[in-house]
């Protein structure tokens, strides 16, 4: 009988693929996972404290920097809770444009994910040059609208900032017709790949029994096969009135998470030509005149009460539970932060693959430590 | 009239130069930055690196994951007190010459969550800045400024009086630690929990220089009070022994002026 000892080793918080300040207690058998702890904690910012101090408009550009990849639907978890809490009505212009931006927010999402997985695989920065790429003309849009690359502060209680200029939608319908060429080529870029198949397929199997009880959600739990979507499980906005399918997973490995998301980002540019077909119709401005003004938004005092609001953000399901002392300040604020609820089973995917697979592993799950720690 | 001698020299294919000049070319023109991602700035850090920014213009595309091979630091993100320790630990193990980019905000100064109980105000506190970017996130461009400055440092040094040739030791920074009331050195504080950080802000400390922790704004201290024994949480939500600070704060909270948004409605 071989004699084998137990090697604990210890991976980031500086650690190239640990997408952040994150932190894994690995204990290795050779090559093979024991056991994994994660620890987290490295980037917590105290959002949730400093929301409760400040008024509700205040946290709004907090919200970008919660996951700050998808700035937009952030906003939009936000902009939901304190609309159904204070009871403000949304033109149908408004939620179109909503919708508009959080489904190119997938695109860009999905793609940067997928390159950041074969960043993992050592393909390095390869496939994430051809997903940046869009990303960037993405990034061009927001920055037409809202001023701004990254972090939008786009969204107000009652619609958006300001509405779409002019030259926004030439340059969207542009963006749309190289959209279907750029999905084709990347996922020909993989989908076959000899070396992507074997670092992916059958790795990090996630059963639906197990990803229902961690209560994980978004892609991730839809590569395991349940489908659940809060987009239609509770559609808000203009989700009702749009056209899509939820994709679903098979085994719920590595490999089914980057398909979903393939699928996901060709239902995402469906209804982005669905919503540009309609958005001329629509009634109503950008924001519901009676929040357009300034002083509204500041002043904002929702009645006493407690309310949870969710959006599907790219991750998973963005939840925001607020209790309101009827003052101009949340009395309790909390972010139900998908990253976070995601992450908890890594430790269960990751037992009993080898150490080179955990990175993998990790990088399907498409975490943002921003959201994870808060 | 040396001006001169180099125009015509040159014509002649003769390229003159100092050491100096020929040093820090070569040092400038290959900065290799620690692939060091925080928080936001990262990704904006990322962006930089690939096709539409290009930082390999500027010969400053190796990003290394090993302290030990890397010339920059990109302080890209907020530092909290959690991660503060290993930032300082990271610079040490890196080779000298050594440069730090302070990206962003919340790396300079703490930025939007300043006012939090977890975040690092400035890591210049910690360790020597070179160049500071602004913004948050900052844009690309405005990293790639950053580092064409960093350049032109690099460009103005001098073979014969950079600190890296002396006798000395490369000097080690001291590596914080999380106390009960904030973020300590050697047992005094630097960054408390409450309050703002008790040395200067506006000054960074020079290369070698220690921080003594001596409290340069003694009024701004105050205890946290969840640090703080006496109080003890009977709910979730509400603290039974409030610290006076805290009930001042709360008693403000009840009496916010509205927005005179009842006039402009009219």
């Amino acid at each position: 009988m071989l004699q084998t000892q137990e090697l604990q080793i210890n991976i980031g918080p500086q650690h190239p693929s640990t997408h952040g300040v994150f932190r894994m207690q690995v204990t290795l058998d050779g090559e093979t996972v024991v056991d994994l702890k994660p620890v987290f904690g490295y980037l917590h910012r105290n959002h949730e404290q400093i929301a409760e101090v400040s008024t509700y408009i205040q946290s709004m550009p907090y919200t970008d920097r919660l996951d700050y990849f998808n700035s937009m639907t952030s906003n939009y978890g936000l902009a939901l809770a304190v609309e159904q809490l204070a009871g403000i009505e949304v033109p149908q212009r408004a939620n179109y444009i909503r919708a508009l931006m959080s489904e190119l927010t997938r695109i860009l999402n999905h793609a940067t994910a997928i390159g950041f997985i074969l960043n993992d695989m050592g393909a390095w920065q390869t496939a994430l040059a051809f997903s940046m790429r869009e990303r960037e003309k993405i990034l061009d849009l927001f920055e037409m609208a809202s001023g701004a690359r990254m972090m939008c502060n786009y969204f107000r209680f009652g619609g958006v900032v300001r509405d779409l200029p002019p030259e926004f939608m030439p340059q969207l319908k542009d963006l749309m017709q190289g959209l279907p060429g750029f999905f084709d080529e990347f996922e020909r870029l993989l989908r076959d790949n000899e070396i992507l198949l074997g670092r992916a397929v059958n790795v990090g199997i996630l059963p639906p029994e197990i990803a229902a009880s961690y209560s994980v959600s978004g892609p991730v739990l839809r590569a395991s096969g349940i489908a659940y979507d809060i987009r239609t499980a509770d559609p808000y906005g203009a989700y009702s009135e749009l056209d899509f399918d939820i994709p679903l997973g098979e085994v719920g490995d590595v490999y089914d998470r980057i398909l979903v998301r393939f699928e996901e980002m060709r239902q995402s540019y469906r209804m982005i030509n669905q919503i540009i077909e309609r958005l001329p119709d629509t009634t109503g401005g950008h924001i519901n005149p009676a929040m357009a003004s300034i002083g509204r938004q500041k002043a904002l005092r929702p009645p006493a009460g407690e309310i949870y609001a969710r959006v599907e953000s790219p991750k998973g399901e963005l939840g925001f539970y607020l209790i309101s002392d009827g003052s101009t300040r949340p009395y309790r604020y909390k972010v139900r932060a998908p990253s976070f609820i995601n992450l908890t089973p890594l430790g269960d995917m990751c037992r009993g693959h080898a150490l080179a697979d955990v990175v993998v592993i990790l990088g399907s799950i498409d975490i943002v430590m921003g959201e994870v720690d808060r | 009239m040396a001006a001169e001698l180099q125009l015509e020299a040159e014509r002649h294919g003769v390229f003159l130069t100092t050491v100096t000049r020929f040093y820090n070319w070569g040092r400038r023109s290959s900065v290799w930055p620690l692939s060091f991602g925080l928080a936001c700035c990262a990704i904006e850090m990322m962006a930089t690196g690939l096709a539409r920014y290009d930082l390999a213009r500027f010969g400053a595309e190796m990003f290394r994951a090993s302290p030990r091979h890397a010339d920059l630091m990109i302080v890209a993100g907020t530092v909290t007190k959690k991660m503060a320790p290993q930032v300082v630990r990271l610079y040490n193990q890196m080779p000298e010459p050594r440069y730090v980019i302070s990206m962003g905000a919340c790396a300079t100064s703490g930025g939007p969550f300043r006012d939090g109980y977890n975040v690092l105000r400035g890591v210049d506190l910690l360790i020597p800045v070179d160049v500071y970017i602004p913004g948050c996130p900052p844009r690309p461009e405005a990293l790639l400024h950053a580092l064409m400055t960093l350049q032109a440092q690099i460009d103005s040094q001098q073979l014969d009086q950079v600190r890296w040739y002396g006798d000395d030791e490369p000097h080690e920074y001291p590596v914080p630690t999380l106390g009960r009331q904030g973020l300590e050195i050697d047992g005094a504080l630097i960054d408390p929990v409450g309050g703002l950080p008790l040395v200067s802000p506006l000054r960074g400390p020079q290369y070698g220089e220690q921080r003594s922790g001596e409290i340069e704004h003694p009024q701004q201290v105050r205890l946290f009070p969840i640090m703080d024994e006496s109080v003890a949480r009977e709910t979730p939500f509400r603290a039974s022994g409030v610290s006076p600070e805290i009930a001042a704060d709360d008693l403000k909270r009840s009496d916010v002026p509205e927005v005179g948004h009842a006039q402009s409605q009219r």
